[in-house]
């Protein structure tokens, strides 16, 4: 570079980054927005933000593999005569087949149901794949309504009415042509190869009235035996909550942006949406004010959830149970790195690879292609899965143990404190180093 | 024949026994298969869930999602029906002898639905293999999203037909006001005559199949293209 002494150092812009100008390239270049997989990739604020305090001389701790601390849950104790009792209270969330291969789905049914704990269909049906592997198999039902049948309805342990999901509250979805193969697009009804677009709201009901009615027909056509979830994307998450149990629910499914889609575009995943630490307090506060929490209708948390330590604090901060999807594909062996070279292939890197839609997953889990497919083994992806599951169960434990704790359900907000303001604010618990939270009394 | 009255038993009692007898039909073990609810007073999900050749008939009008998921059923409303009757309907037989609200054979897969009075907005909306007779008039936004099966519609549809369509084929004999984004009129075969005689017939409506025009999806949105933004 050619020496200029007296001129200052380039500056880049902030608003106009880098990362914001490739992005304006490409949509000047292709005429698309940008699609891709994952949930929101921006720091929000996160589980990260919050810290347990431990056992001090007013708090004394369990012993570490001598006393018990417990951790088991039931969803659907409210209405359902066979409600789920999981021996963990971390569930896998609904991911469908057609992003996801038959292979991947049996691999986390075998994990799921090796661990103890239930997996979840997603917008394209049961497989039975799933179903033959899962001991505990929630069954979505999607605005979509791709593959419902009576039949499957009656075969799953509950039934989960989505009417968002964390990625993308208001937004429906879509499945590229690529991934479109015979089987996808006869599970579909719908041509083979062509984009599919999955409805954003439900084709015969709107609003939490209808919605209360839809419940009893699910319940009238099963029997009443099994579950009725209704999951949310973190929009409103205290009316949310509130209309979803005053419409009938057994369990309350709450998914922040960090919660991972299939695909869609990127400015959805990215601006719409609560970050899941802001969800959850008012979600109990609904719960609470209805005298339902921990005590009637269950609240499951998901959207960014990583280890045991954010288990115990979703728990702590009011959760019955959390749920993970994009974890649960990474112990799979999504973007690892031995995969590198591929990655590259693709313009991407291990870590940042989120082109699911494409269908040229490296890994073999977010694909149609059969070649592909082969390079995830479903006993070994299950084994994976369920260490992993066992790992945060193990984790989540020993953090209880330290707050003297006997069952997981025991944490709660007395026991955090927050590094952030923001978080203080989201989690209703004091910042650390002092006994207060912006919006607590006495500002 | 056995009868149900929602007058004196509750909806929980009706729906079993139905379902109880439907399943026994299945099995070929049904002692009986005519049945008979009265003083439906606009009771929802009345019938639903049903999984065998019984047949039933409703003696006034329902509420929501009548003959819901309806697989091999019979299933006759002699006054109107609520919002998304025959909803997700995998087979058998619907009939309506009035009116239909919204949302009528909603993501149905299979069997027939025939209302003989109108049905409301969103008529069919993303049926997947159903198919739906009208004898008068449908409501806005009627086949959204439809992906395969039949619609016919002996009277006029209101704006936006076929919004989006997929491969379901749309037969109307009156006015349409308006077309939805990728919904054209197409040439009408013999084989679409053979088909729509066929549901008329069935169907029970004195049309001529020459009388209706078809409609179908242009396919220009099966594939993004941001030229076709404005239809998205």
């Amino acid at each position: 570079m050619t020496d200029h002494p007296h001129r200052t150092i380039p500056v880049k812009s902030w608003t106009f980054d880098d990362r914001t100008n490739s992005e304006i390239r490409r949509a000047a270049a292709t005429g698309i927005y940008d699609i891709r997989g994952g949930g929101a990739k921006r720091r929000v604020p996160h589980f990260d933000d919050l810290l347990f305090l431990g056992a001090s001389v007013s708090r004394y701790p369990l012993e570490g593999y001598r006393e018990t601390c417990a951790t088991d849950v039931s969803l659907g104790t409210r209405y359902a005569a066979n409600p789920i009792r999981l021996d963990i209270p971390i569930t896998i969330a609904g991911m469908s087949f057609g992003a996801l291969s038959g292979t991947a789905k049996e691999a986390l049914g075998r994990g799921a149901t090796a661990a103890g704990t239930s997996t979840t269909t997603g917008d394209g049906g049961m497989t039975e794949e799933e179903r033959g592997h899962s001991d505990k198999l929630v069954y979505q039902y999607l605005p979509s309504r791709y593959g419902m049948n009576p039949d499957d309805l009656r075969r799953a342990d509950a039934i989960e009415i989505v009417v968002g999901q964390g990625a993308k509250p208001g937004g429906g979805g879509m499945l590229l042509g690529q991934k479109i193969s015979d089987r996808v697009a006869e599970m579909r009804n719908l041509p083979q190869g062509i984009d599919q677009r999955s409805a954003c709201r439900h084709p015969d009901w709107t609003g939490p009235d209808d919605l209360e009615i839809k419940i009893l027909e699910l319940r009238e056509i099963t029997g009443w035996k099994v579950p009725i979830y209704v999951k949310v994307g973190g929009a409103r998450p205290y009316f949310d909550t509130t209309l979803a149990v005053k419409a009938g629910a057994d369990v309350v499914v709450l998914d922040g942006m960090q919660g991972g889609t299939a695909a869609t575009q990127d400015v959805f995943i990215e601006h719409v949406g609560q970050p899941t630490l802001a969800c959850i307090r008012p979600a109990v506060q609904a719960l609470q004010d209805l005298g339902l929490h921990r005590d009637g209708v269950q609240l499951v948390i998901s959207g960014g959830i990583r280890s045991g330590a954010d288990v115990a604090k979703a728990i702590a901060l009011g959760a019955d149970a959390v749920s993970i999807g994009t974890a649960a594909l990474i112990a799979l062996g999504d973007n690892d790195p031995k995969w590198e070279a591929e990655y590259q292939k693709l313009g991407t890197t291990a870590g940042a690879y989120d082109d699911w839609h494409e269908g040229q997953d490296p890994a073999g889990i977010n694909t149609q292609d059969p070649a592909l497919q082969q390079r995830l083994d479903p006993v070994l992806g299950g084994r994976r899965l369920s260490n992993y599951l066992k790992v945060m169960t193990l984790e989540a434990q020993t953090i209880a143990r330290a707050c003297g704790k006997s069952h997981l359900h025991n944490l709660e907000p007395e026991d955090l404190c927050a590094l952030t303001m923001e978080a203080a604010a989201m989690a209703r618990v004091p910042l650390a180093g002092t006994d207060w939270y912006p919006g607590k009394a006495g500002f | 024949m056995p009868t149900i009255d929602l007058s004196q038993d509750d909806l929980r009692t009706l729906n079993q026994q139905l379902q109880n007898a439907a399943r026994a039909a299945a099995d070929s073990q049904a002692n009986e298969t005519d049945w008979r609810v009265e003083n439906p007073r606009g009771s929802h999900a009345v019938a639903v869930g049903l999984d065998g050749p019984i047949a039933v008939t409703v003696g006034g009008s329902t509420g929501y999602y009548c003959a819901g998921m309806n697989k091999e059923a019979s299933i006759t409303v002699e006054g109107s029906a609520g919002p998304g009757v025959a909803e997700n309907m995998m087979s058998g037989t619907v009939v309506i002898e009035g009116d239909a609200s919204q949302y009528a054979g909603a993501t149905g897969r299979g069997g027939l639905l025939v209302v003989k009075g109108n049905a409301a907005s969103r008529c069919g909306i993303s049926m997947k293999g159903i198919d739906i007779v009208v004898h008068g008039s449908i409501g806005h936004m009627s086949a959204f999203m439809a992906q395969s099966g039949t619609l016919v519609v002996c009277g006029d549809a209101g704006d936006a037909l076929g919004d989006s369509l997929y491969e379901a084929q749309l037969f109307v004999r009156g006015s349409v006001k308006s077309l939805g984004a990728d919904c054209v009129q197409k040439e009408m075969r013999p084989e679409h005559l053979e088909r729509l005689s066929d549901l008329l017939k069935r169907a029970g409506a004195d049309a001529r199949p020459e009388e209706f025009r078809r409609y179908g999806s242009a396919r220009q949105l099966y594939t993004f293209n941001i030229d076709n933004a404005s239809s998205y």
